[in-house]
């Protein structure tokens, strides 16, 4: 009977109770982690209660608004990057005393890993830059929403299925200790029976899903949903990169849901499609998984490569150099991403022949990358350069993502990566890319655009000193491994018996110290921003001097975002119309304005999946057939409940929108000297544009 | 809307410019659905691949035992026609101006066909997977096995919802009659019947007629 009821779920299964029966530091440590989430979840609870907070959040959570969507990607994001980001301190912190030892035990550091790839690259970068996309495309292309808000939200709701399941692993059983690449045959059934690899399939499985309909929302918006005037060769190369990101989505999560389907059957149904006996072959995993993978990584930079450039057009005041050249190049990154995927697994078993033409494939990728570098430079070059915070982060990201591109092409040459792979070496570039590449990339978009969504700016002191400490704690924590992996570090090992190992790897531990520092940094920024949000506040909307369409509405930006669609004819509308001085020129003629409302439709399904994927995890089947049937019958439910909308009557806008520009019309407005104090509302001085 | 945008239209893939604005939504959903099938295609692809790595082992029975020519000749037959029959539907609900009982009628009965050709087409496909489970071929003997029940019970997993949807559009419109919803659940029905048609193509050359020549 509690069988049926619970499954393979026992009171030994609550990490919890496994540090009261075997007390030891290893876990001490999971009981802690385990101990976040109850505690962590009453302080929210008792929170909302206190402020009252339960109806803005269920505003929230059913809202299709794209802004706010976007938003809760970010938060999200921000909660497991929390997670990541410990896990990755604890393990370099291990690492530094692991000499013949360290207080980790090798079961506990392969969970860290395993929960650190899959964490940081499914949960924290992805979630960050569909966040990213989410905020900014639709107000780039002059829209005032995604094409598909419902299975906007539905996306939504399946990541946050996957990230839910992370987590609760943490606190119920335990998560895969097979890398976050999760290679069979030691995820098979066989060696591995426990729930760790299910918990791994389904989180990843559940939340690829939802990146694949994201993928295909914003394709379908950016193909479908430009205002009139804004052509491809128009459009802000951010949009650019979320196109070539979306596409990526569309063709490269198929084999990632392929493989998690076949290893799911493997593992559930004893199929043999990775298995070593009975015609099962493992290659096919690595291959299909690779297919995925290797994309996966452009789609995680190339939005990263959007950002900057909206960054290096505006704090220089010039207009992007080479615009075509960037277009083509991102196209170009994108086409060959897809024919580079052997590179991840050269030692495996091919031919020279099929090496080296994987190889090869692989060093093509740094041309189209340096294009785009030396066309970032000379948008610079002649400009009058600003260094605030985003810009800050574009030099770090010059210099440091550099080095891990070139350490790339070393790993491309099949012949060194004989040496060289598995170990940290490797580690230290796929770092020394996502670090530089896309958190920097992120962490400059989001100073970029805040003030834009949330009306004020983030302070400008706090910003810079996490700038610096990201920059510093990686070089500290990252570029040592570069050393260690050459005297024959392998990556995933939990001790060593070499002392010469012992004080690179003190260096990067301290390394790790300060980007725990600087994620606090983030968090206090954060903070001190809120608190001073009236003095940082951007009313007009263009604290930047910005160049699109997105600068040219209020911040924070209204529901609708635009009162009348612009029409657009070049390529940087708003610095035209503020060079014309017809910018905030009164609009004659207002129209209603229809948007969606709000729906439960995405928290449904994000709480039955979390039932389904739970259910699976720990053969609780009647909870997966009851959660699976209750999705089948909620799709069919609103399917026939009438579409529900919001208008939002012209007067209404006309009112908000006329007065905005009557005061902006009005008002001086800031020079650049200005950008970062208290002077800047949001209206650039028309004065100083220069080389429009 | 202006001449522009009217220009923009894919002609194929959504309504005819009689249909009123409806035609302007059906651009965004339809084009929408064409993107996910392209999506879904790299899924069937994937498991094609897996297949094509794998070869019958000498433990188990292989295709000669399994396969049932005659059987595969009905199924086939069984999904073409009703993707013939699905194509009737759709032109009834362009042709016929919405709303109209005489067309719900003729709407509800093609689909109806179709959804009975379906589940003639799954009735044959169960069978067969109950004979190659009972002639000692599970997909739990080999890797072949595997990789053959997956892809094509991957497809008839697609068809069992196909013909669900199918249902529910027939509700739909006998409830609420032929209104913009229902004519683009629709039109994205359609285009899903007809791509399980293709890949179904491709199963019945690779999968059964390569298996047995």
């Amino acid at each position: 009977m509690l069988e049926a009821l619970f499954g393979r779920l026992t009171w030994d299964s609550i990490i919890l109770v496994q540090e009261f029966e075997d007390p030891n530091l290893n876990t001490f440590i999971t009981a802690g982690a385990a101990a976040m989430m109850p505690v962590g979840g009453a302080l929210v609870v008792a929170l909302l209660f206190w402020m009252k907070w339960w109806k803005p959040l269920f505003d929230w959570l059913t809202s299709v608004d794209h802004k706010k969507i976007g938003t809760m990607y970010i938060i999200f994001a921000v909660i497991m990057f929390f997670r990541g980001v410990v896990e990755g301190v604890l393990m370099r912190v291990n690492q530094a005393v692991a000499l013949d030892g360290g207080f980790l035990s090798s079961d506990h550091f392969n969970q860290l890993f395993t929960t650190h790839g899959t964490n940081m690259i499914f949960f924290v970068a992805m979630p960050f830059l569909i966040g990213l996309i989410n905020i900014v495309v639709p107000l780039q292309i002059g829209a005032r929403d995604v094409a598909f808000p419902k299975l906007n939200q539905i996306s939504l709701g399946l990541t946050a299925v996957g990230g839910f399941l992370i987590m609760i692993s943490l606190l119920v059983g335990e998560f895969s200790t097979g890398g976050w690449t999760g290679y069979p045959s030691f995820t098979g059934r066989l060696i591995n029976p426990g729930v760790g690899p299910d918990y791994y399939i389904l989180s990843i499985g559940i939340s690829g899903i939802g990146s694949t309909l994201t993928g295909v929302n914003f394709a379908v918006t950016i193909y479908k949903m430009r205002t009139a005037g804004m052509s491809f060769m128009r459009m802000p190369l951010f949009t650019w990169t979320a196109l070539c990101t979306s596409i990526l989505l569309i063709f490269a999560m198929p084999p990632l849901t392929a493989c998690c389907l076949m290893l799911g059957l493997d593992r559930y149904l004893g199929f043999h499609f990775f298995t070593n006996d009975m015609g099962g072959n493992l290659m096919n995993f690595i291959n299909l998984f690779w297919m995925f993978g290797h994309p996966e990584v452009y789609i995680l930079i190339l939005p990263a490569f959007g950002v900057m450039s909206e960054i290096a057009a505006t704090f220089s005041g010039k207009r992007l150099y080479g615009y075509t050249g960037l277009v083509a190049a991102t196209m170009c990154i994108a086409v060959i991403s897809f024919m580079v995927w052997l590179h991840h697994f050269f030692t495996m078993g091919q031919s020279a022949t099929v090496n080296a033409a994987f190889g090869i494939a692989t060093l093509l990728v740094a041309i189209p990358t340096g294009v785009k570098i030396y066309d970032w430079l000379a948008t610079l070059w002649g400009g009058r350069i600003r260094f605030t915070t985003p810009m800050l982060y574009l030099c770090g990201f010059f210099v440091l993502f550099a080095i891990g591109g070139l350490s790339g092409v070393i790993l491309a040459n099949p012949t060194l990566d004989y040496q060289l792979h598995n170990s940290l070496f490797l580690v230290a570039h796929f770092h020394n890319v996502i670090i530089p590449g896309v958190l920097f990339g992120v962490l400059a978009g989001i100073y970029f655009w805040f003030p834009k969504i949330y009306g004020f700016r983030l302070l400008d002191g706090y910003s810079r000193i996490t700038a610096f400490l990201w920059a510093f704690g990686f070089i500290l924590a990252f570029l040592p491994l570069y050393q260690v992996g050459m005297m024959g570090l392998t990556r995933r090992t939990v001790n060593y018996d070499d002392p010469a190992l012992v004080p690179w790897l003190v260096v990067s531990a301290t390394g790790a110290l300060f980007l725990g520092l600087a994620f606090l940094f983030v968090l206090l920024t954060l903070w001190r921003s809120v608190v001073n949000r009236k003095k940082l506040a951007v009313p007009f909307g263009d604290p930047w001097d910005g160049r699109t369409l997105e600068w040219w509405t209020p911040a924070p930006t209204p529901e609708w975002n635009f009162a009348v669609l612009p029409k657009v004819d070049g390529r940087d509308p708003f610095t035209e119309a503020k060079a014309k001085g017809t910018a905030y020129q009164p609009i004659e003629k207002y129209e209603d304005i229809e948007m969606p409302a709000n729906t439960y439709y995405g928290l449904i399904i994000a709480a039955l999946g979390s039932g389904l994927g739970f259910g699976l995890v720990w053969y609780m089947w009647w909870l997966a057939i009851i959660c699976f049937l209750g999705c089948i019958v909620t799709v069919i439910t609103y399917a026939f409940l009438p579409e529900r909308k919001k208008i939002i009557p012209a007067a209404e806008v006309r009112e908000i929108d006329e007065a905005w520009r009557r005061a902006a019309r009005e008002a001086r407005g800031v020079t650049r000297d200005d950008e970062c104090n208290e002077a800047n509302q949001g209206l650039a001085r028309p004065d100083l544009i220069t080389n429009p | 809307m202006s001449a522009s945008t009217r220009q923009s239209l894919h002609p194929g893939l959504n309504l005819g410019a009689e249909h009123g604005d409806d035609h302007l939504e059906a651009e965004t959903s339809v084009f929408g659905f064409w993107v996910f099938m392209m999506s879904d295609m790299v899924t069937f692809g994937m498991f094609f691949a897996v297949f094509a790595t794998t070869l019958p082992l000498a433990c188990c029975p292989g295709p000669t035992e399994l396969f049932d020519l005659g059987s595969i000749a009905w199924q086939t037959s069984f999904l073409l026609l009703s993707s013939m029959t699905s194509g009737m539907a759709v032109l009834t609900m362009k042709q016929e101006h919405g709303g109209r009982s005489a067309c719900i009628k003729k709407l509800v009965f093609w689909l109806l066909l179709t959804v009975l050709l379906g589940c003639g087409f799954l009735y044959r496909e169960i069978s067969d997977f109950i004979f190659m489970a009972t002639a000692g071929g599970p997909p739990t003997r080999s890797g072949y096995l595997s990789a053959l029940w997956s892809l094509v019970g991957l497809h008839g997993l697609h068809v069992t919802g196909g013909i669900l949807w199918c249902l529910v559009i027939v509700v739909g419109v006998m409830v609420r009659g032929v209104d913009l919803r229902w004519k683009l659940a629709l039109l994205r029905w359609a285009v899903f019947w007809h791509f399980l048609d293709v890949v179904w193509i491709f199963i019945f050359s690779f999968v059964f007629l390569g298996g047995l020549l």
